[in-house]
């Protein structure tokens, strides 16, 4: 099932300077897979060193973050889009 | 110098509206985003459009990170303008308005930003901006009420 991926402008010269991606998958966790297998220079952006989601990323399916959804295992379909964008964080 | 240093220009309302939130923060960190308009590879021009002030997710007075769900609206709401968010504010409870350590790491993600801290150890806020790329500080003018 494809799925498009929005990369914020940060992570964009990893993929070759897109602005988004299409890639199947039946979940976040499996396009996320298939989309650092694809471009391998995003997998330390993404994911972090236990294989999950980067601390201080935010993934977006439509409109919800995923961390309230189920995480990697949410499930996404045909014509959904993925948003990522970084946290803005400090201290 | 590896970027350009705009005047960042904030209307008196603007100016406002950061500071009360920065109080209304307290003890914690307050944090918050700003779009405006940019230039070529979203370098910003240094007018801000909006301000919208956010949760500070960590609820935290040394910490903080912009909820996401504030961050994806207010994203949505400058892209449907024609702009883009061109930085945030935070404030700084005990220390001065510069760039900590994690303001600087943090910067990385972010690298075409306008950081405007807002220090409140002082008992009137003091408040400056900065633009941070690869560990590099460049502090930017500030003009309000334009």
């Amino acid at each position: 099932m494809p799925v498009e991926v929005k990369l914020p402008t940060v992570l964009r010269t990893q993929a070759d300077g897109q602005a988004s991606v299409t890639i199947d998958g039946a979940t976040v966790g499996a396009v996320f897979t298939a989309l650092v297998e694809q471009y391998p220079g995003l997998r330390g952006n993404l994911l972090g060193d236990d294989g999950g989601l980067h601390k201080f990323v935010n993934v977006y399916k439509d409109d919800d973050d995923i961390r309230y959804l189920d995480g990697l295992d949410t499930k996404v379909g045909d014509g959904d889009v993925l948003s990522i964008l970084p946290a803005v964080a400090g201290g | 110098m590896t970027f350009t240093t705009p005047t960042v220009r904030l209307s008196r309302g603007q100016y406002e509206r950061i500071v009360a939130h920065c109080y209304d923060g307290l003890p914690d960190e307050a944090c918050g985003l700003l779009a405006g308009p940019v230039g070529e590879k979203s370098e910003p021009r240094g007018v801000i459009t909006e301000v919208t002030p956010c949760t500070n997710a960590e609820a935290s007075a040394i910490t903080y990170t912009v909820d996401s769900r504030d961050l994806l609206r207010a994203e949505r709401a400058a892209e449907a303008r024609g702009e883009e968010l061109v930085g945030c504010w935070h404030s700084h409870t005990h220390t001065d308005a510069y760039p900590s350590p994690t303001d600087v790491r943090q910067a990385e993600w972010y690298p075409t930003w306008i950081y405007i801290i807002v220090s409140m150890r002082s008992s009137e806020p003091v408040l400056h901006a900065f633009r941070i790329r690869k560990s590099e500080i460049a502090e930017l003018p500030v003009v309000v009420g334009r």
